[in-house]
């Protein structure tokens, strides 16, 4: 925040620096009307919270059938292409049974629905990123909000990043992704060869207050909120109901729980 | 002293036309590869590093291991090793700038690789091994360069090299720490997360460094009139096999660990690796092979009888440098990934092109390495003869 | 001091070589493009901010932008006449500047500059596919 601002005044300034200092410092805008320094500022509908968090509902999941339509909802409006080739795959959110998706937890004589319950998975947005700390050009960094983000323009490439994700939540482009998206969504960029990405929780979405897409096409399945917030509905729920993480031993401090 | 470079015979242009041809091939699927993405590779999205940060990490360990010429020499004041610490030197100048390549050509946007500088994360250890790294590779320019320019002028060496050469010491080590760091501290990695692997990169460094020292003394004393001294290359040998027989003890200390333990995301890995894991296991062969050739340069090298005879000390070098290439660089990072984060083994097999830019890469390392060990040799005939 | 003959014809062809780009352009020197205005953006009057200012530090704005979107999650951007703007490059500045081709690389392409935006941001938002 504080660089953003320094940036902006040091070009706005530029000019007055010769002149004098002082309106450099100040904002002038009330003063004299007109002349107000430019800045930026947050939508006033966007979503703020202090970490977000997601609960997937699996009792509301029975086939591989109902995560379609949110993984489809995601990869559509944040153009990931669609690569056959499986090396080369990129996926923000896909489905796995329980015994990859918890591969820790393994349960030699699970019950028959949790054995066939498509398990939708994707970045855990964690409290305590290895990403976060492994990258070495904070191209990719933990927001305010908890939202675990990307900066496609500063990533190096090094994939450092999908080393250290323990959940395997990362995809690179292998190469150029654009021949490989169907429909593109001109509102959102798609991404260039060379660069990670991954699940961005719709930091464009909440910016303008609006629920990701997945949890919009989840039927209620997926539940999202400020984990810190104690009247928030996914607080709520995780009241009433006992969840699981996805390798919680390892510290990260997921922010995706998991109704079984 | 650089104009000693140019003057050689035949054999000595060929071959560097011949590494330039290397190159230049290298160069041209390196240009494909900048046009086309990663993709050329074989890796994927589960085995995210392959064949260069293999070969990265086990060249630092070259470049590190020539520190143990370096280290008898100004702190045991062992006067033998004075002909060869150059050697030393320069090996480690060539590994390393091999070392920075792996990592450039591993870049998917390797225009933005001084984002590393302009927004420097001090949490990544990537960041401090580029700081390390060419840490290295300045002191042992300046350090080689003078000490030789001093040797050919018949003086002593300026005052100021000698701290950076004490501190060139503990650089070396701290060039192979970091590296492992970049490994050991990742969660959810059970191959690579054990405090030794630190200590397991070293071992291996000290005697695939030394190892390949002897093999280019035996070659300089061949080609040319230079010769680095029986003594120094049995003192050599002896480090080799010490350290060769000390990573051999850390991998079993490893195997124990694992094993006794019985922790599956810590077992899968050694398992892929030496005997396959749901029926993938392409590098079960390679992996063996490695033990193998580690275990005949132990036996060749501790023997007095075999260590003593120059032409079984190249066999046991070479296998030792072959061993320890396959053990660190290939399975390392291979064994890391697979099986992947949510348990699926997707295997990691390098292709053409990856291999040829690898290969180019080497040449460049060898054209810095023969272009300096030109220059060192001519300086010690001229100043002997 | 036998060399000089040599010296002085390799300091000729250095010469030579140095200067190849400057006299083989000589008299070639395209004009420089003015940027075309679409109806829209005629309509409009100003941009962001001042037209001297966007032609000259467009490249800082967006910078300060895409910082601003990206890293601190503030979308919007309020000139100095207090007016405010989404900061986007393909739905707002192209939504305006909807001709790329005579607006952006026009000039772009005179000063041999060669940025990578349009690697990932969306360049014709408005045309049907």
């Amino acid at each position: 925040m504080e660089l953003s601002r320094r940036k902006l005044f040091k070009i706005a300034g530029i000019s007055a620096i010769g002149l004098n200092a002082k309106p450099v410092l100040s904002v002038f805008a009330d003063v004299h009307g007109q002349t107000r320094t430019p800045d930026t500022k947050k939508d006033h509908d966007a979503l703020t919270a202090k970490q977000w968090g997601l609960v997937i509902d699996t009792r509301k999941l029975k086939t591989s059938k109902d995560v379609e339509p949110l993984i489809e909802a995601c990869h559509k409006i944040h153009n990931v292409p669609e690569l056959k080739n499986e090396r080369h795959e990129i996926k923000w959110i896909w489905d796995e049974p329980y015994q990859h998706a918890f591969p820790t937890k393994e349960n030699k004589y699970l019950d028959d629905r949790v054995k066939n319950v498509p398990f939708p998975v994707l970045c855990n947005h964690c409290e305590d990123p290895p990403c976060v700390r492994v990258c070495p050009t904070n191209a990719t960094f933990k927001r305010d909000d908890g939202i675990v983000l990307m900066d496609f323009h500063r990533c190096i490439g090094c994939r450092f990043c999908m080393a250290a994700c323990p959940y395997g939540s990362r995809s690179f482009n292998f190469r150029d992704p654009r021949p490989f998206i169907a429909e593109t969504n001109k509102k959102f960029p798609t991404r260039m060869k060379g660069v990670v990405e991954k699940c961005n929780y719709c930091a464009e979405r909440l910016a303008v207050g609006q629920m990701p897409a997945c949890v919009e096409a989840s039927n209620g399945a997926l539940i999202f909120g400020d984990l810190e917030d104690p009247n928030s509905e996914v607080r709520k729920v995780l009241k009433k109901n006992y969840t699981i993480r996805r390798k919680q031993g390892l510290g990260t401090g997921p922010s995706v729980y998991y109704i079984v | 002293m650089l104009e000693l470079a140019l003057k050689g015979d035949k054999k000595y242009w060929g071959w560097i036309v011949a590494l330039l041809g290397v190159i230049g091939i290298g160069f041209a699927c390196y240009l494909w590869q900048l046009k086309f993405g990663l993709g050329i590779t074989g890796m994927s999205r589960d085995v995210t590093w392959g064949f260069y940060i293999a070969n990265f990490t086990f060249l630092v360990g070259v470049a590190a291991g020539g520190v143990m010429v370096v280290l008898p020499y100004y702190l045991h004041n062992y006067k033998a090793f004075g002909k060869v610490t150059i050697l030393g030197e320069f090996l480690a100048i060539g590994s390393v700038a091999m070392c920075i390549l792996f990592v450039l050509v591993d870049l998917g946007q390797p225009m933005r690789v001084f984002n590393m500088f302009l927004h420097p994360s001090l949490n990544s250890v990537l960041f401090w091994d580029t700081v390390v790294l060419s840490g290295y590779f300045l002191l042992n320019v300046v350090i080689g360069w003078t000490v030789l320019e001093a040797e050919r002028n018949a003086a002593p060496p300026p005052k100021w090299v000698k701290p950076l050469i004490y501190l060139s010491i503990p650089w070396a080590i701290s060039i192979h720490t970091v590296t492992a760091y970049l490994y050991c501290g990742l969660p959810g990695k059970g191959f690579w997360m054990t405090a030794i692997l630190a200590p397991r990169f070293l071992s291996s460094a000290f005697a695939a460094g030394p190892a390949l020292v002897i093999l280019l003394c035996l070659f300089i004393r061949k080609a040319t009139h230079f010769d680095p001294g029986k003594e120094q290359i049995q003192s050599l040998a002896k480090i080799v096999a010490y350290a060769i027989c000390i990573n051999v003890f850390f991998f079993l200390c490893e195997v124990f660990v694992v094993f006794y333990s019985n922790i599956p995301e810590h077992m899968d890995h050694i398992k892929y690796l030496f005997v396959g894991l749901h029926g993938h296991g392409a590098y079960v062969p390679w992996m063996w092979a490695s033990m193998i050739l580690m275990v005949v340069g132990i036996i060749l090298l501790v023997n007095p009888i075999t260590r003593r005879n120059e032409g079984v000390l190249a066999v046991a070098c070479a296998a030792v440098f072959v061993g320890t290439w396959i053990d660190k660089g290939m399975g390392m990072i291979s064994g890391g990934f697979v099986p992947n984060s949510l348990h699926y083994v997707n295997e990691y097999i390098p292709s053409v092109p990856e291999v040829v830019i690898a290969i180019a890469v080497y040449s460049i390392g060898a054209l810095i390495i023969t272009v300096l060990y030109k220059i060192a040799v001519s300086v010690k005939i001229e100043v002997s003869g | 001091m036998n060399d000089k003959n040599k010296i002085i014809a390799g300091l000729i062809i250095f010469g030579v070589i140095i200067t190849f780009p400057l006299w083989y352009n000589m008299g070639k020197a395209s004009p420089v493009p003015e940027p075309e205005l679409t109806t829209t953006a005629k309509a409009a009057k100003q941009c962001v901010r001042e037209t001297e200012y966007m032609t000259a530090e467009h490249m800082q704005l967006l910078d300060v932008w895409r910082d601003s979107v990206v890293r601190y999650g503030k979308r919007i951007y309020v000139n100095s006449s207090g007016k405010e703007f989404d900061m986007s490059l393909s739905n707002t500045c192209l939504d305006c500047h909807s001709n790329k081709a005579e607006f952006c690389d026009r000039c772009h392409t005179y000063a041999s500059v060669d940025p990578y935006c349009w690697d990932c941001h969306i360049d014709n938002p408005k045309e049907k596919e």
